[in-house]
């Protein structure tokens, strides 16, 4: 057997890796020994979700796209965190940091960029050390050095107002600061808007709450010893607490310069992506030059990446790069925006064609010279992008009537267009997955969108392409794609839907989670699945359940919500949000003795005790001796109320007095997600009952709207109207009614909002008010059962359930 | 250097429990089949306490953020740092004895 060659890659980054697993694809495992330098301490991340990160919208730990084990899988040796210092061409040695050593046969460099710093004066302390508040937005640890300096700043600055820069703004918003955005030209994003689009772009952003300041240079960051400030050229001040500075790239070139191959702006490569000076030698990615063009987008990397692949494991040595058409589809914060080509038009004959809508921040346009794409812009409504950018990139032909290239006007049925979809057209820009990369997925048995997605990557980056991937996929399948069978398991780890598994757990008898698994899922416990089995059988067979404790989540354990260090909250009952001196007294009590660290009025009309210690939670409930509030739980939470007829001069319904009944009836109550429940007095709808999950309002004649499925929360949606009744006791009992058939049909998790959305009003009235299914008298029957089989959970502080429930540490016993 | 922790019947079934031995926090876990593990007790995400997590054969989900972990070899199913894991096993009466490296040695 031929001896292994030797292959050194340069840069653990998006386009070096994807160039591996590329190589890996065409069989490189048998024809390389791999060793991959990389100066960042982790295995490889999707770069561009890091204002998310940012944001906290996702956890640093989702966004890796190869975890360590995937290194050690593919017999990849890695050094993370060690920077390659030198090249030498002559040993074909490649030196990094602690004196590691590696040799190769061929060498990769795909080392990136990295932000340019504009000469501005005090970016840097005197003495040249960085000063503190002054950040770029590249890596992972710039995005957690960023966010453990903004907690608690009143205002940050991000000089830059191009993709990056927006992207990092769009981070910091979320700390609660007041974010500028500094931007040296006259409109936004530049490289992809032309001055309208830009200028509308301003305005949505400004809406978002993000404070623009265009025609501005940065001369100086003012602040001794940190950050306090900007001042620009015409010496006016902005005071800011950090600033981010996000003013262009620049490729890294260095090691590849000292090496003595040819590096213009990027390092220079050939059609295979190989420099020109030495056969040897690759380049890819951000830091690659070709054809005088560097790319700072991700789609090209990936095109670039397959030829290389082909052309060094010699599967295909007459691959070319033949440069790429730059068309995105980009989100910024969280607005949509696709952009191709050029942005305003080179020539006389060029024609426009455009549509513009600035108060709902849409806006189209198009370059088009002699028939075909030249550019376009779309902002806000991208629902044509997928055939315009099709159109773009293979130059075809466009048809006459140009109104049908904007808006789809009964046109082309999405089949027709997803027919004409060329194969190896880009679909999921994140991981440059083609259509005919779906279609062989297809082909090769896999039959349903999320198995094709876990097989290709497919719509796991930004997200932005899921709905385009969906609809190949049925498409390749002919229409008839599967369900993904996991999407309609009740839990991922039993295969039955929601009707199944309540047949099956009622046929066999079944009373505990662990029999649920021994007997549906071969024995094999899915520990993410447990607390939902668990919600489902307590719904099913009451105090028949078989409660095993290790079931929970740690909230249900302890009966308090779990918080960042590892202590609890902890919320009592308040129904209606009315409380007395006597309750207050006790509040303030049990804060003293237990020392609880922050008491704050909760968005619920409650109180929180947050911080207590595990310990310290039998104590705290014995002294405050009030029943739990469940703010824990996937429950029934709380019923707000307004104060109504008791005081306010518009009330027209006693709001009060029903919220204090609901919290009696339903408290504690399990169900598929948290319901959060509100009682006004009027229309004018104080309590928000409108959008909560269950709500009553008081309206003229003494009767009551019942609104169902309102949300406020992650997701705004404003109630449906349920049914009008007359008294208090048909709003418990028609809420109870509904409240039951919720609890039988959602799946776990599925907050109301989605559960009325996804079965419909119309449906719901059917059932619940007019009984169409004949099942009213037995929705009220169960839900009769539940409430008697009510216990505060709090009284466990008197008798423990399990061994050292409220002890996490104990102590050692010889 | 083994240590004896104490009788399991200190840690519910499906469970786990910490120990602190010397300036180590060790967390035990007590799986439904009647395995027992042993490894650090702070997740190496953001330090969540991991015996407060769900247990289901040896895949422990840290209760902050979900991360998952292969109790018996450490591993971390979905990417990041793994987790250190000492041997630990049962005495004759049903003690629980961990097995840790000598300080200095
Ligand atoms: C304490 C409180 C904030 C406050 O100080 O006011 C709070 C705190 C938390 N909320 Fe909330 N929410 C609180 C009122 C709300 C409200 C307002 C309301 O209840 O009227 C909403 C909007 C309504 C809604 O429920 O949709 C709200 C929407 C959320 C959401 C988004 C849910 C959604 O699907 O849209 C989450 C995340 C989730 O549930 O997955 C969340 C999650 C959380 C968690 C439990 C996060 C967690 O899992 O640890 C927070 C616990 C903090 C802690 O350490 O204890 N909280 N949260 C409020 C407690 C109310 C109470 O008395 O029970
Ligand atoms: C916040 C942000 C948002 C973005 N959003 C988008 C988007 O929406 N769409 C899009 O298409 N693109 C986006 N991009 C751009 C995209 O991330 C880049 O085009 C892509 O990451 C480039 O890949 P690369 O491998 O060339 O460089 P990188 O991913 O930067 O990888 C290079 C790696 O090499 C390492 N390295 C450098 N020198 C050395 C050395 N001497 N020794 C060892 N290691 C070294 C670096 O540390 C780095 O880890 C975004 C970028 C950022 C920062
Ligand atoms: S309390 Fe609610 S809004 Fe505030 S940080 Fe926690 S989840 Fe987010
Ligand atoms: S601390 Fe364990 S997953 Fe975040």
């Amino acid at each position: 057997m031929q001896k292994k060659r030797k292959l050194v890659v340069i840069g653990n980054g998006m386009a070096g890796v994807r160039t591996v697993e590329e190589i890996l694809a065409r069989g490189g495992a048998e024809q390389f020994e791999i060793t991959i330098f990389g100066d960042e301490p982790y295995g490889n991340y999707n770069r561009i979700l890091l204002s998310e990160v940012l944001s906290g919208s996702q956890d640093a730990s989702e966004i890796f796209l190869n975890p360590l084990a995937w290194y050690r899988e593919n017999r990849i040796q890695l050094h993370a965190g060690v920077r390659a210092r030198a090249i030498h061409r002559h040993s074909r040695q490649v030196t990094g940091e602690h004196e590691i050593v590696a040799s190769y046969d061929n060498l990769i460099i795909a080392t990136g960029s990295s932000p340019y710093i504009p000469p501005i004066q005090g970016v840097r302390l005197e003495g040249g050390r960085e000063k503190p508040g002054v950040f770029v937005f590249r890596t992972l640890d710039d995005c957690h050095r960023i966010a453990a300096y903004a907690k608690g700043k009143r205002r940050a600055a991000v000089i830059g107002g191009g993709l990056l820069g927006l992207e990092a703004a769009r981070g910091l918003q979320n700390f609660g600061i007041d974010v500028h955005v500094v931007h040296i030209s006259g409109h936004l994003m530049g490289q992809q808007l032309d001055a309208t689009a830009g200028a509308i772009l301003r305005t949505t952003l400004e809406q978002l709450g993000v404070t623009v300041h265009l025609n501005r240079s940065t001369k100086e960051v003012l602040g001794d010893d940190r950050v306090t400030g900007l001042r620009f050229a015409d010496d006016e001040v902005l005071d800011c607490d950090l600033v981010v500075i996000s003013a262009g790239i620049r490729p890294n070139v260095d090691l590849a310069l000292r090496a003595g191959v040819t590096v213009e702006r990027g390092i220079v490569v050939d059609n295979h992506m190989r420099s020109p000076d030495d056969p040897r030698i690759y380049a890819v990615g951000e830091c690659a030059q070709h054809r005088g063009h560097v790319y700072g987008l991700v789609a090209p990397l990936w095109e670039q990446g397959k030829v290389l692949a082909d052309h060094i494991t010699k599967r295909n040595e007459k691959a070319t790069y033949s440069g790429s058409k730059v068309a995105t589809k980009l989100k910024v914060m969280g607005i949509q925006l696709a952009s191709m080509g050029i942005t305003e038009p080179a020539d006389d004959r060029d024609e426009i064609v455009q549509f513009i809508e600035p108060k709902r921040g849409t806006y189209k346009k198009l370059i088009i010279r002699d028939g075909r794409l030249l550019g376009g812009i779309l902002l806000g409504d991208v629902s044509k992008a997928a055939y315009l950018m099709q159109a773009f990139d293979k130059n075809t032909p466009l048809p006459d009537e140009r109104l049908s290239l904007l808006f789809d006007l009964g046109a082309p049925s999405t089949k027709a267009t997803l027919e004409e979809m060329p194969p190896e057209m880009q679909v999921c820009n994140c991981n440059g997955v083609s259509k005919e990369g779906i279609v062989a997925c297809v082909r090769s048995g896999k039959r349903s969108s999320r198995a094709i997605m876990d097989a290709t990557r497919a719509g796991m980056g930004c997200g932005a392409c899921k709905q385009l991937v969906s609809e190949i996929v049925a498409w390749a399948c002919g229409g008839a794609a599967e369900q993904d069978p996991a999407a309609s398991y009740y839990v991922p780890g039993v295969p039955l839907s929601k009707p199944e598994l309540v047949q099956a757990v009622r046929e066999r008898g079944l009373r505990s989670v662990s029999a649920v698994f021994r007997e549906l899922a071969g024995g094999v416990e899915d520990p993410g699945s447990k607390p939902g089995l668990a919600s489902l059988l307590r719904t099913v067979w009451h105090h028949e359940y078989e409660d095993e404790r290790d079931a929970r989540f740690i909230n249900d354990r302890v009966h308090a919500n779990i918080q960042k260090d590892g202590t609890f909250s902890v919320i009592p009952q308040i129904p209606g949000g009315v409380t007395s001196a006597a309750q207050l007294r006790k509040i303030a009590d049990v804060v003293d003795r237990y020392r609880v660290p922050l008491v704050k009025l909760t968005g619920g009309q409650r109180i929180d005790l947050l911080g207590v210690k595990k310990e310290d939670l039998p104590g705290v409930w014995r002294d405050l001796d009030m029943p739990s509030g469940f703010a824990y739980g996937k429950s029934y939470r709380t019923c707000k109320s307004c104060v109504g007829t008791d005081f306010c001069r518009f009330g027209l319904g006693d709001s009060i007095d029903l919220a204090v009944k609901i919290e009696d009836r339903f408290r504690g109550m399990d169900t598929p997600a948290k319901m959060k429940l509100a009682t006004a007095g009027c229309p004018r709808n104080c309590s928000e009952a409108m959008v909560k999950d269950v709500g009553a309002v008081a309206v003229e004649g003494g009767k009551w709207e019942i609104y169902v499925g309102g949300a406020a929360g992650a997701h705004v949606r404003k109630g449906d109207v349920l049914c009008v009744v007359d008294a208090h006791a048909d709003v418990l009992r028609l809420m109870g009614r509904f409240i039951q058939y919720y609890r039988e049909n959602a799946r776990y998790l599925e907050r109301t909002y989605g559960f009325v959305e996804r079965l419909g009003i119309q449906k719901i009235r059917a059932v619940v008010v007019d009984d169409s299914e004949g099942i009213a008298a037995r929705l009220d029957a169960e839900m009769q059962k539940t409430v008697e089989a009510y216990r505060d959970p709090w009284r466990e502080a008197y008798s423990p359930a399990t061994p050292n429930q409220f002890r996490s540490v104990l102590p050692i016993v010889q | 250097m083994e240590i004896t922790l104490g009788p399991l019947s200190t840690i519910p079934p499906g469970e786990g429990r910490a120990f602190d031995v010397g300036s180590e926090r060790i967390a035990v876990f007590l799986a439904r089949d009647g395995r027992v593990f042993a490894t650090q007790a702070a997740c190496p995400h953001r330090g969540g306490p991991l015996v407060d997590g769900l247990l289901g054969g040896c895949t422990l989900v840290c209760p902050l953020h979900a991360q998952k972990f292969n109790l018996q070899t450490g591993e971390a199913l979905n990417g990041g740092p793994g987790l250190k894991t000492y041997p630990v096993r049962l005495s004759a009466t049903n003690q629980i004895v961990v097995q840790i490296e000598r300080d200095g040695g």
